[in-house]
């Protein structure tokens, strides 16, 4: 039995979690009583309170306590992420005004249902328990399974949504498998309790077991591969913005999940997991780089980029040091940035007659919105590392961790699937540039174009000032170890 | 204990019969009354274990509540379970094996426990002893102190099932016409009635 911790400590560690949860439920009330009207108010409510939960991680001591008896942890790594995957989900609500207004799917519960998936991000971010993992995916998944077929009158929005159910379901049942064994073969669900039970000396075959789904498990909630089958078709039937935020926050929470659950909980057996960890990377970067190359619907296309971008931060994870996990942050992060612009594009690309996704609609934008078609471009050669781009920093940080440690033949594939994966981005930009022009687009909302404009220039600037990022990523990293 | 004992095969009896009848039983509707007969004698042997708050919840859960909403679900819906019973027959090998597998995976557990007993100073017994407090006090201690995180973040976990079941089912419908207790209560006499004068004789 661990020290008793006054109950007052307990719920102040998890202080933006209660607020989002309250502010969720005020919310609902406010739409259940006022109905579908009040629902640009409620998604400026949710931003606000999604903002301040942001502010309050920033807040607090983040001083690695645990609370709630082992199952929650508040640390810098904690502190970081949660703030990344706030404000991702505060600027998907952001972004998705103009669509809702046209796509006549203006219903309240859209916003709140986003805070809750948030919330569930958030604990699966604090977790330090196999039962509170578990419990904050669940919140998670459930409230994105509903708004991927939140669009009730497309049939492949409803589709979206069921594959993705069902799938998740499936990749559920082989986590808790996975942690039955582990509990079984440990005694504890605690992450320090199974720290202390894995110890390369014991030879733990059942351990190991419970391991391997325990990870494919994990592995389905970032989509790699071989358990990325429900990405393409989820991302292509989900309504637009819900697609931006699956590619955004969910990734990013799920990877901290990652992360922090093998790092913290399985330390002293590195080299079971990196195995896995270096198949799965491998795997989701020759995939995400050739899959993409067919693909004509521009959604289904950074589908497959999403797979291809969690894999090569995956190697940053299989190098199993500080390094890796500081690069993985650093990749995150601008992994989020370059994902927010380019949806913020995908959402403008509507004609009077309704939203466009093809690809070939893109052509001789330059001419038609010079500036936007400059932002995409240097988005698309960002994604495809580019330097001096973002990207390429992003890139080059999980590579040089990867050869740190001495995962050369990983490192050189990552390379080579990047290359290849650069096809696909340069097609797009050769399509805005050198194409006869389509029709124009309808004019950019500004709300879009403000954040595409942060983003663009976040992705061109970056490596005039790195350091801000790259030290607190190195903070961030260090609580785990 | 020979009473014990005595309760114990009457339970199990009836439960395995029970469980037998939900799956031969012609009638859905009296397969469905079986498996509540199943529950309860589960209860009764739950009981004899001394899990008394299991043997409660199996009651009110599932004999109050799922099984209810199976006998719903069996009225309501037209299904022809003769014809889904057509093949049953021929299944009967793979459940045979299926049931063998089961049987030979619950020896391995229990076999575990007597070849390698140093398994069982792994399982964690921080609830106090049953002779001590009721297991419902056990639970009622440790549910809302140790675990009220798990407990609270079940709660809004429904919380989501309840408002994407709405979302995605409810649909309002335009031109249904709804009662309105307000527009009811409000009407005056002026707008309800009207007044004609009939001639006698003529009719409206």
């Amino acid at each position: 039995m661990t020290e008793t911790v006054s109950p007052i400590v307990n719920y102040l560690s998890a202080l933006p979690e209660i607020c989002l949860v309250i502010g969720a439920m005020a919310l609902l009330m406010l739409g259940a009583f006022r109905g579908n009207q009040t629902a640009d108010l409620i998604c400026w409510l949710s931003i606000g309170l999604l903002l301040f939960a942001a502010t309050l991680v920033v807040v607090m001591p983040a001083t690695g306590k645990v609370a709630f008896d082992g199952a929650f942890i508040m640390d810098r790594f904690a502190q970081f992420m949660k703030v990344l995957t706030l404000l991702g989900s505060a600027v998907v609500i952001f972004m998705s005004f103009e669509f809702m207004r046209s796509a006549r799917l203006q219903k309240f519960e859209y916003p709140i249902l986003i805070i809750l998936a948030t919330t569930g991000m958030l604990m699966m971010i604090s977790a330090n328990d196999l039962i509170a993992l578990y419990l904050g995916l669940e919140l998670q998944s459930l409230a994105l399974y509903v708004i991927a077929a939140f669009r009730t009158d497309s049939v492949r929005s409803s589709e979206a949504g069921l594959k993705y159910f069902v799938l998740g379901a499936l990749s559920s049942g082989m986590l808790l498998y996975g942690c039955s064994l582990i509990y079984g073969f440990t005694g504890t669900t605690g992450f320090s309790g199974i720290a202390a039970a894995a110890t390369p000396s014991v030879h733990n075959l059942g351990l190991i077991f419970g391991l391997v789904f325990f990870m494919a498990g994990l592995a389905f909630k970032i989509s790699a591969v071989p358990f990325h089958m429900w990405t393409p078709d989820v991302y292509e039937g989900a309504p637009t913005p819900v697609t931006a935020f699956f590619a955004t926050a969910p990734k990013i929470a799920a990877m901290a999940m990652f992360l922090r659950a093998v790092h913290v909980a399985f330390p002293d057996i590195t080299h079971q997991w990196q195995q896995i960890v270096v198949f799965i990377s491998i795997g989701s970067m020759v995939l995400g780089a050739f899959a993409a190359i067919g693909q004509n619907d521009i959604k289904r296309l950074m589908a497959y980029s999403s797979i291809g971008h969690m894999g090569f931060a995956l190697v940053g994870l299989a190098s199993g040091d500080q390094a890796g996990v500081q690069a993985v942050i650093v990749y995150l992060t601008i992994y989020l940035v370059m994902n927010v612009g380019v949806f913020a594009c995908i959402l403008s690309m509507r004609r009077s007659d309704g939203m466009v996704e093809e690809i070939d609609e893109l052509a001789g934008l330059s001419r038609n919105s010079p500036i936007m078609a400059f932002l995409l471009a240097m988005l698309m050669f960002s994604l495809a590392g580019i330097p001096p781009l973002a990207g390429f920093f992003a890139k080059f940080y999980v590579f040089l961790a990867a050869i740190n440690a001495g995962l050369y033949v990983l490192a050189v594939i990552g390379v080579l699937s990047s290359v290849v994966g650069a096809y696909y981005y340069l097609r797009i930009i050769k399509i805005m540039y050198f194409d006869e022009p389509a029709e124009k687009f309808e004019p950019m909302p500004g709300a879009l174009q403000g954040v595409l404009a942060v983003s663009g220039v976040l992705v061109i600037f970056f490596f005039t000032y790195p350091a801000p990022l790259v030290a607190a990523a190195n903070i961030a990293a260090k609580s785990l170890f | 204990m020979l009473i014990a004992d005595a309760f114990f095969y009457l339970f199990a009896t009836t439960c395995v019969a029970a469980g037998f009848m939900v799956i031969s039983a012609r009638n859905p509707v009296h397969a469905v009354l079986f498996l509540i007969l199943a529950f309860v004698n589960a209860a009764g042997l739950f009981i004899l274990l001394g899990a008394e708050f299991l043997a409660l919840i199996l009651v009110v859960v599932y004999v109050g509540a799922v099984a209810v909403l199976f006998l719903f679900v069996v009225m309501m819906l037209d299904v022809d379970f003769a014809e889904l019973r057509a093949g049953f027959l021929d299944y009967l090998p793979i459940g045979a094996l299926i049931g063998l597998i089961l049987l030979v995976e619950l020896i391995l557990v229990f076999g575990s426990w007597v070849i390698t007993p140093e398994i069982s100073a792994h399982i964690t017994t921080p609830t106090p002893p049953i002779d001590k407090v009721s297991n419902i006090e056990a639970l009622g201690l440790i549910l809302y102190t140790k675990y009220i995180y798990f407990f609270e973040a079940a709660g809004v976990i429904l919380l989501i099932a309840m408002i994407g079941a709405i979302v995605l089912t409810l649909h309002h419908k335009e031109g249904i016409k709804r009662q309105s207790i307000v527009t009811q209560v409000g009407r005056t006499r002026d707008e309800a009635i009207e007044v004609r004068h009939v001639e006698p004789g003529q009719g409206l």
